[in-house]
């Protein structure tokens, strides 16, 4: 047996599969990150249609619900529900290799460039979580709305930010969203491997511009209606 | 110029792997600002061994920064203040006269405490064994330009090659990742023409025997660039991701007949 053929069997052997490995769930965080940071993106952009008035915005609720005979609406639900939970479960295992892997910590510790983002992905994931559930109850269940009518989602929007407390959620929510998406945007580029240094400074400026863009308009729905901009 | 400090040490200080360790606090009087930080220590050893005492157990080699042996997180940064500077080239000229400064071990758990700051890095050496390797029939020498490197691979395979195995981006990891080591290992092969027969093999079974021995994962923060001694890069960690995506998706199993025709 040649050197080479020594070597060449058993390679990839002892390696257990894609899912269980390390990096491979943190490709799945990547992945489904970039799902759902496309879907925070088309959202945003989907609610720009409450400054054009009642009717644009209720035509466009009304396409989503309707578009490819009503089930575009359902396919893009089950990537979704199937993002946040493949994501939830690979930040919650990824977490829990992590804090084994220092069972005894430091008495002192300086971080030299962690930021603020990503220090606290796990607490901003956790409180978007509980955002999302919110969210869904709030504006598509209509259980916690005060004044809900199925198939206006003008005068939902406008009536649901009408109270001060519920405005005030969704903007500390939006601001848990941008640290999350602004550390999540570059990292999903690093996990998928696209670092190059004539890109790096791009990879950066990019979450940031999205970062500020999507957290930016989505911040300005609830002041537009307490201002009485939207009513 | 030459001038003297008083010092404070808290020192972790461990019998063993199974025991509890504590801090201990020791004084470090008239040391020298040109002393390496290594030096300090023999100092105060000294004093300690005087007084009958067990002296504080401490790694160290080569005592120029490349063999990476002097693993100890000082003042809550592995190797201390400087930048790219390993434990032994560090000198007390970069601290001031009456600072408290807090020494400990690398800790995580892959990295079991033998005594007080030495610690077992004997995970980097399964990981390297897992596949830090190239195969090479043995026999004559090749003419030294048979295979051809570009000039700007053959400078990223040593930029990668530079790691030392010191450990300390396990250390700074909040997350105690050996990622920046794992991808350093893998890139200084998988730049070379040397290390293509083995390339995708060598990525999944580094990344699986590092997870075998427990380390944590990466979370991007960027800790590990910041505190490595020898400037290995997050793009080095990015780079062994691609391949191991690459790997993941096209590996196929041995064939018994392989090549058989």
């Amino acid at each position: 047996m040649s050197v080479a053929e020594q070597t060449l069997a058993g390679a990839g052997e002892r390696s257990p599969g894609f899912m269980d490995s390390s990096v491979g769930r943190k490709v799945v965080m990547a992945i489904t990150g970039i799902v759902l940071w496309g879907f925070v993106t088309v959202h945003m952009l989907g609610n720009l249609t409450a400054y054009m008035g009642a009717e644009a915005m209720n035509h466009y609720a009304e396409f989503l619900h309707t578009m490819i005979h009503g089930m575009g609406i359902w396919v893009f639900r089950a990537v979704l529900l199937t993002a946040v939970l493949l994501h939830i479960w690979a930040a919650t295992s990824l977490t829990l290799s992590n804090h084994a892997a220092r069972p005894v910590g430091y008495r002192k510790q300086q971080r030299q460039s962690a930021t603020w983002a990503s220090r606290s992905m796990r607490w901003t994931g956790v409180l978007l979580g509980i955002f999302i559930v919110f969210h869904l109850l709030h504006l598509t269940f209509g259980t916690v709305h005060p004044d809900f009518i199925k198939g206006d989602a003008y005068h939902n929007f406008v009536t649901g930010f009408q109270v001060p407390w519920v405005s005030a959620f969704y903007i500390v929510a939006q601001l848990c969203l941008g640290l999350h998406m602004w550390h999540g945007v570059w990292s999903f580029t690093q996990t998928l491997g696209w670092a190059h240094p004539r890109y790096n400074a791009l990879r950066r400026n990019f979450a940031t511009v999205l970062t500020v863009l999507v957290v930016g308009v989505n911040i300005s729905y609830p002041i537009a209606v307490l201002t009485g901009i939207i009513h | 110029m030459e001038k003297h400090l008083n010092l404070t040490l808290q020192v972790w200080r461990q019998k063993d792997a199974m025991s509890e360790g504590e801090f201990v606090e020791y004084q470090a009087k008239h040391i020298s600002t040109e002393m390496s930080f290594l030096e300090m220590l023999d100092v105060v050893n000294e004093e300690i061994i005087r007084k009958g005492e067990d002296p504080i157990a401490f790694d160290h080699d080569c005592r120029e920064g490349i063999c990476g042996m002097c693993s100890m997180v000082i003042n809550g940064r592995p190797h201390g203040p400087k930048e790219r500077t390993t434990t032994c080239q560090l000198h007390m000229r970069s601290f001031d006269d009456g600072d408290t400064i807090t020494i400990e071990p690398w800790r995580a758990k892959p990295f079991p405490v033998i005594r007080d700051l030495i610690v077992d890095r004997g995970a980097f050496d399964r990981i390297i064994a897992s596949g830090g390797f190239i195969s090479v029939p043995t026999g004559a020498p090749q003419d030294a330009n048979a295979l051809p490197v570009s000039k700007q691979n053959s400078d990223l395979a040593m930029d990668a090659a530079a790691c030392i195995g010191c450990g300390a981006c396990v250390a700074a990891c909040p997350n105690a990742s050996a990622m920046l080591f794992l991808s350093a290992k893998v890139s200084h092969l998988g730049y070379l023409p040397q290390g293509q027969p083995e390339r995708y093999g060598r990525v999944r079974n580094m990344v699986s025997q590092m997870d075998a021995e427990a380390f944590g994962t990466c979370t991007n923060h960027g800790e590990c660039e910041a505190a490595c001694p020898k400037g290995i890069t997050l793009e080095t960690i990015a780079r062994m991701n691609r391949d191991y995506i690459k790997a993941s998706l096209t590996y196929r199993p041995e064939i018994a007949s392989g090549g058989a025709g």
